[in-house]
């Protein structure tokens, strides 16, 4: 069995920020009830979410990924490979091909399948950001996130022993590509639709696996329409206990990423030998059936879906508007900001993605960003590659900087001084500009700084260091 | 390291400078043709009498042509440079080496800056975007990065700093309010300094220096040759220039309480002028108070203050006009302004003044008792990442 493919690690990555729903009914004089969503930062993207869920799920993993898939509805480009920027990021070889498959949620169902199926160590990331127009039942109902999963050979955590998939055409949510909310058909319709599509996958998926309902352990029913994971979790058949809370009291539906995500969560307190059924309502029916190993007891700490899922993060309505897009709001005075330059971001790959500094052979000292003649001894071109995302810093000095452009104002810059060595100063995010004090412990986040001349800057940044839980 | 100086061998003849501030009355070839004309007549020459031309300015204007153009020079040297904000120091070093070597007779330093034209606020970004990842802080942002870090290593509490900022500020407006060229001619109350808008950090709008246009021009000959234009030239004791391998940045062991670069170009200066104890010696100085904890920072690196105790001197009010050592008597880039080209010579031309005994209200009493030499500094970058220039000039010649 050692040798069986499956689910090698995961990772998931839920943004820091929460819109309280209640100030969506506040500020437009209607209810749009209770809890929270989880919100993507001014500074994030689909792209960078998944970078740091990827990032969650390599950690400590031996086997490189050679192929990796990125799903997403919400690309931050088109006709250029948005799965590169996350391949640079996480330092893969050149040899490891990256592709989107990118459009709608249920390319994470496609993404994941065909990572599952492939030959060699293969990565599928799945990311979404969710908006609507104000009022709307997808700009409360949505949330933002990423999870990641490695599929290979080796000490597996879960195998997959059953799938069915169903595949309809209907009318229940599009959206036209430039658009910037979606479209949804009237709500039972769509409820008419997918449920006998859910229920018959999973009986399906089931047989296949050679299980009964009774015997699954837990089980997920997650897709952008609501009402019918509802009925299909209801209707499943299984233990009543089985059914996995579906976290969009907190965080909202991640849409692309949900399903994973909710996958994720259930895998952080699964015990060995259990069984974990995932139904994916997106445009027809995706299910896969899971039994988890005894390598999933044998884990070391790690950040859970459930701590990320709680945050102290708090984003005002208007805040939430203006990062969307929805508000413009009056600059500084400033000089517009530039998009990088092709050339020089390409030449920079190692460093602007995967913040690879070098190390000085002949002293020691390190270097951010790389440089050819050490700052210390002096040594002119005696560097090797030194990749410093995972090394956490603390801070050395900082400042506000109110005067600077910025899409959500004012911008923390701090000199960070990483352990080992080594110095470098950057934006920080996700961060209280009142709370920074010198000495503050911090790590490093995948963002995406600015948009400019329609080029998406990304590079890193520092946040404060969460403890694990 | 050899660093031989031209201690005594040029002397300023001619100065002249314009008014500092929003100048939207005046272009960068009036500003320049306006600053030309007063030296040229504080000299007692015509332009025809200068041999060659050294223009600085940042962002207003390239090539020679820049000053050639509108002052209609024929066919004669003009090189124009830049070296961020000691642009118009660099400018004079220049003309000096070339005065010191014998190469030509008489030489114009120039500078001038038209920052407000832009309609930005604080001053254009002079770097290239390239790859994307430098933090591109602003300026006060750059330099707010001192005031925690000097708070931290010297356990001043944090209220106290702002004080001594908030005094700096205070103290050079009270200086430029006796100065008719001044941007800023009104003296501002502690009060309203340190309660005016956050900028950067702890730094509020009454910590910056004011964004300006202007210009300010010096005319240069041979030491032996100077008192055929004027009675009481000024004679160059010294002039240094470093630029620091920009460390601070990425070199844990830099801690954002010091400008090293101005630390070796005064060592610099001083060995070439021959002060022992600048504190003593020195009449005056004009310093780079681009921000208030700039000052601050260097009365320690230019050696008028121990480490550590910089806060002390400056609420102490040590840097005062009729203090022990005034700082900045014409009110500093803080009042002046700061026409980025000019201000280098801007610094020079109070020098000029005072130790001529020409300052007017804000004359300093220790000319007349005998003080003869004058500092100017003058900065450019941001801490951990700059350039610096130090010059000695004085009134008697050894």
């Amino acid at each position: 069995m050692a040798s069986a493919r499956g689910l090698l690690a995961y990772g998931a990555y839920v943004p820091y920020a929460r819109l309280d729903r209640k100030s969506i009914g506040e500020a437009l004089g209607a209810s749009a009830g209770s809890g929270t969503r989880a919100v993507a930062s001014y500074d994030e993207d689909t792209t960078s979410m998944g970078v740091e869920a990827a990032r969650a799920a390599l950690r400590g993993v031996r086997a490189i990924p050679e192929l990796l898939y990125f799903a997403t509805s919400d690309p931050p480009y088109l006709d250029k490979t948005n799965a590169n920027a996350i391949h640079a990021a996480l330092d893969l070889p050149p040899s490891a091909m990256a592709i989107d498959v990118a459009g709608s949620v249920r390319s994470a169902a496609g993404a994941l399948r065909a990572a599952l199926d492939a030959r060699v160590p293969a990565l599928a990331v799945l990311s979404d950001i969710r908006s609507g127009l104000p009022g709307g039942g997808d700009e409360k109902d949505g949330g933002d996130g990423a999870v990641a999963f490695l599929f290979g050979e080796g000490d597996i955590l879960a195998e997959a022993i059953g799938h069915a998939s169903l595949t309809a055409e209907f009318l229940d949510r599009w959206r036209i590509p430039g658009e910037a909310h979606s479209r949804q058909w009237e709500e039972r319709f769509g409820e008419f639709a997918y449920v006998p599509l859910g229920e018959g996958a999973l009986v399906e998926a089931l047989k296949h696996a050679g299980i009964t309902a009774q015997a699954v352990d837990h089980l997920i029913v997650a897709g952008p329409h609501g009402r019918s994971n509802k009925r299909v979790a209801a209707s499943a058949g299984t233990r009543k206990e089985a059914v996995v809370e579906d976290r969009t009291g907190v965080i909202g539906n991640t849409g692309t990423a949900h399903a994973g995500l909710l996958l994720a969560d259930v895998l952080d307190r699964a015990k060995a030998e259990q069984v974990i059924a995932v139904v994916s309502l997106a445009d027809g029916a995706d299910v896969t059936v899971w039994r988890t190993t005894a390598a999933l007891g044998a884990r070391g700490p790690r950040t859970t879906v459930a701590a990320q899922v709680t945050s102290p993060g708090r984003v005002s309505y208007a805040t939430f508007l203006t990062w969307r897009g929805v508000i413009r709001r009056e600059p500084p005075r400033r000089p517009d900001p530039q998009a990088p330059e092709a050339p020089a971001a390409f030449r920079a790959e190692g460093w602007k993605f995967a913040f690879t500094g070098s190390r000085c052979q002949a002293c020691g000292a390190r270097h951010l960003p790389p440089q050819r003649v050490c700052v210390k001894c002096h040594a002119m071109d005696r560097m090797a590659p030194e990749r410093l995302a995972d090394v956490p810093g603390k801070i050395a000095t900082f400042t506000v900087d109110r005067l600077a452009f910025s899409p959500s104002p004012p911008v923390v810059v701090a000199v960070i001084d990483f352990d080992g060595g080594g110095r470098f100063q950057c934006e920080m995010t996700d961060v209280d500009p009142k709370a920074v004090k010198i000495g503050d412990r911090v790590t490093m986040t995948f963002r995406r700084l600015i948009t400019a001349g329609g080029v998406h800057n990304y590079f890193w940044k520092a946040r404060p260091t969460t403890p694990e839980k | 390291m050899a660093s031989n100086g031209i201690r005594d061998r040029v002397a300023i003849v001619g100065m002249g400078c314009t008014s500092f501030g929003e100048r939207w009355d005046k272009g960068v070839n009036d500003l320049l043709i306006d600053a030309s004309k007063d030296a040229l007549a504080s000299a007692g020459v015509e332009l025809k009498d200068i041999d060659a031309f050294w223009l600085g300015t940042l962002f207003s204007g390239q090539s020679g042509l820049t000053l050639s153009r509108p002052l209609k020079i024929d066919y004669k040297p003009v090189s124009r440079l830049e070296n961020y904000c000691a642009t118009g120091s660099e400018a004079f070093r220049n003309a000096c080496y070339a005065i010191a070597s014998g190469a030509y007779d008489v030489a114009m330093a120039i500078g001038v800056e038209k920052l407000k034209d832009s309609g930005f606020s604080g001053l254009p970004s002079t770097r290239s975007v390239g790859d994307g990842t430098s933090a591109g802080l602003t300026a006060p942002a750059m330099f707010s990065l001192l005031a925690p870090a000097y708070a931290k290593k010297y356990g001043v509490e944090e209220s106290v700093l702002k004080d001594a900022m908030t005094r700096i500020a205070w103290k050079n407006h009270k200086n430029g309010a006796l100065n008719p060229r001044a941007q800023f001619r009104k003296e501002v109350s502690k009060d309203t300094i340190a309660c005016s808008p956050l900028v950067a950090g702890p730094l509020g709008i009454f910590d910056c220096s004011g964004v300006s246009d202007g210009s300010a021009a010096a005319i240069i000959v041979r030491a032996e040759e100077a008192h055929r234009y004027t009675d009481k030239p000024l004679y160059v004791k010294a002039l240094s220039f470093v630029a620091g391998p920009a460390a601070g940045p990425i070199d844990p062991d830099y801690d954002y309480t010091t400008f090293q670069e101005v630390v070796a170009s005064a060592a610099d200066a001083y060995a070439q002028a021959g002060i022992k104890d600048p504190r003593q010696e020195l009449a005056m100085a004009e310093v780079h108070d681009c921000f208030t904890p700039t000052e601050l920072v260097l009365m320690e690196d230019l050696g008028f203050a121990a480490r550590g105790t910089g806060w002390k001197e400056v609420l102490a009010g040590t840097f005062d006009l009729d203090g022990e050592l005034a700082v900045n008597p014409d009110g500093g880039l803080k009042s002046f302004g700061h026409p980025i080209g000019a201000s280098g010579l801007r610094m020079l031309f109070e020098c000029w003044l005072q130790l001529r005994g020409e300052a007017g209200q804000r004359q300093i009493a220790s000319v007349a008792r005998g003080r003869t030499l004058a500092l100017t500094h003058n900065l450019g970058g941001a801490p951990g990442e700059c350039v610096s220039f130090v010059s000695v000039v004085g009134s008697e010649r050894s």
